[in-house]
């Protein structure tokens, strides 16, 4: 567990120290989310229809920035041999290192978000289903996201492979995320949506990281 | 007790090495030699289980590392090219995150001491990336000497150091042999340490 807790620690560590990573992705989101109501005007009925969807393709894109670095650098400086050498097994320390990704990647969008939702005049209710389907959905997106970033290791070009590898599978997450929120506001209630999105991230945090090492021994070998 | 029967390695269509046998037993090291390209850091990491050997098998105190898995590489040490030293980081933050990583806690005051120890007094501080290729090189000589495990598996160890870390890493070695250690190690320098046995690949 201490293992665990140290890689967390130690990629918290390396995102402060490498700050325009996170702040890159950040400031991406924020950007593309607000250029839209700039471009399309004072609408608020248009703006509060599109809001849900613009909102989680700009999360879904802002989480594939920082990818391809989740363990290039690691695979890199040899960190990744001695991840494998460890006595805690592998799939741990990537549970843990998909943790800190989360953590620098998707909490902070999270957070974002209902002040960004203010811009398309969502409602309070709207704004918090909109977190609510963030806070199922992008820990999601970082799990699935640490299997695409394993497989393309060490791939030339692999960033664009990556992408299409990825955004495919990010497909169910952007339709019951922003289906969440627009099925909030015509009055449907988000909880068939919130309940999918929970569950696919059941079955994330359960076969992803066993994805993911095994992609990872295979780039290694 | 490191004994290794039949190994054999093919890289794509080539076959690098085969037949190859080896034995090390307590305060003994190894010398692996060849030319560049012979598959001496291949064998390396078919011992050291990062790859599997195409053929052959790898055994720790007469069971086979597959078996062990984590209890062998608990008694490890591989120490690879690329050193896994974060550059963000100080060498003291480096020390204290492998040895979590290794699985055990390794409290302040001994890491200062084993970074004294090898000439980084006053850098401990400092990010790994405003050393020089040496120094970060002495990093790692200090997470040698931090980290208890009875085999090391050494890939050229003495890259980049100066006569000075050259010494300190042979007597660094000649400790552990005498203390009933184990390495195995790859160099194009002659080591003038006991015990010790060529292999030619």
């Amino acid at each position: 567990m201490s293992a665990i807790i140290a890689i967390i620690r130690r990629d918290l560590l390396l995102a402060m120290r490498r700050k325009s990573e996170v702040l890159t992705a950040l400031f991406f989101f924020i950007i593309v989310v607000s250029l839209f109501p700039l471009g399309i005007g004072p609408e608020s009925a248009l703006l509060r229809k599109i809001a849900p969807g613009v909102i989680w393709v700009a999360a879904l894109l802002a989480t594939m920035l920082g990818l391809a670095r989740l363990f290039a650098p690691d695979h890199a400086d040899g960190t990744l041999e001695q991840m494998v050498l460890s006595p805690t097994p592998l799939g741990l320390l990537v549970t843990g290192k998909i943790v800190a990704h989360w953590i620098t990647t998707g909490l902070p969008l999270v957070l974002l978000a209902p002040v960004l939702g203010i811009q398309f005049d969502l409602d309070t209710g709207a704004l918090g289903i909109l977190v609510l389907a963030l806070l199922l959905g992008t820990p999601l997106l970082s799990l699935i996201g640490a299997i695409g970033a394993a497989l393309t290791l060490g791939v030339r070009g692999g960033g664009v492979l990556l992408s299409l590898l990825v955004l495919p599978l990010y497909v169910p997450a952007l339709i019951f995320g922003a289906g969440a929120v627009e099925s909030h506001i015509s009055g449907l209630g988000a909880g068939g949506h919130l309940s999918l999105l929970a569950a696919l991230l059941a079955l994330a945090v359960f076969f992803a990281p066993w994805a993911t090492t095994a992609a990872l021994r295979i780039a290694l070998e | 007790m490191l004994t290794a029967t039949g190994l054999s390695c093919v890289r794509g269509e080539r076959r690098l090495f085969a037949g190859l046998d080896l034995a090390v037993g307590p305060g003994e090291w190894l010398h692996v030699q060849g030319e560049n390209g012979a598959g001496k850091t291949s064998l390396l990491r078919i011992l050291a289980t990062l790859s599997p050997p195409a053929e052959g098998e790898v055994r720790w105190q007469g069971e086979p590392v597959e078996v062990l898995a984590e209890d062998y590489r608990r008694a490890m040490l591989f120490l690879g090219h690329h050193g896994a030293v974060k550059e963000e980081l100080t060498p003291l933050e480096n020390l204290t995150l492998a040895a979590q990583l290794d699985g055990f806690e390794l409290d302040e005051a001994t890491a200062l001491q084993a970074l004294v120890r090898f000439g980084l007094r006053g850098r401990e501080d400092l990010a790994v990336r405003f050393l020089s290729a040496g120094q970060k090189r002495r990093v790692l000589l200090a997470r040698l000497a931090v980290r208890k495990a009875a085999l090391w598996i050494l890939d050229e160890p003495f890259t980049a150091l100066d006569v000075k870390a050259v010494a300190m890493l042979s007597g660094l070695i000649e400790e552990h042999l005498a203390a009933g250690g184990m390495a195995i190690l790859t160099s194009h320098q002659s080591m003038p340490l006991p015990n010790g046995r060529v292999l030619k690949i």
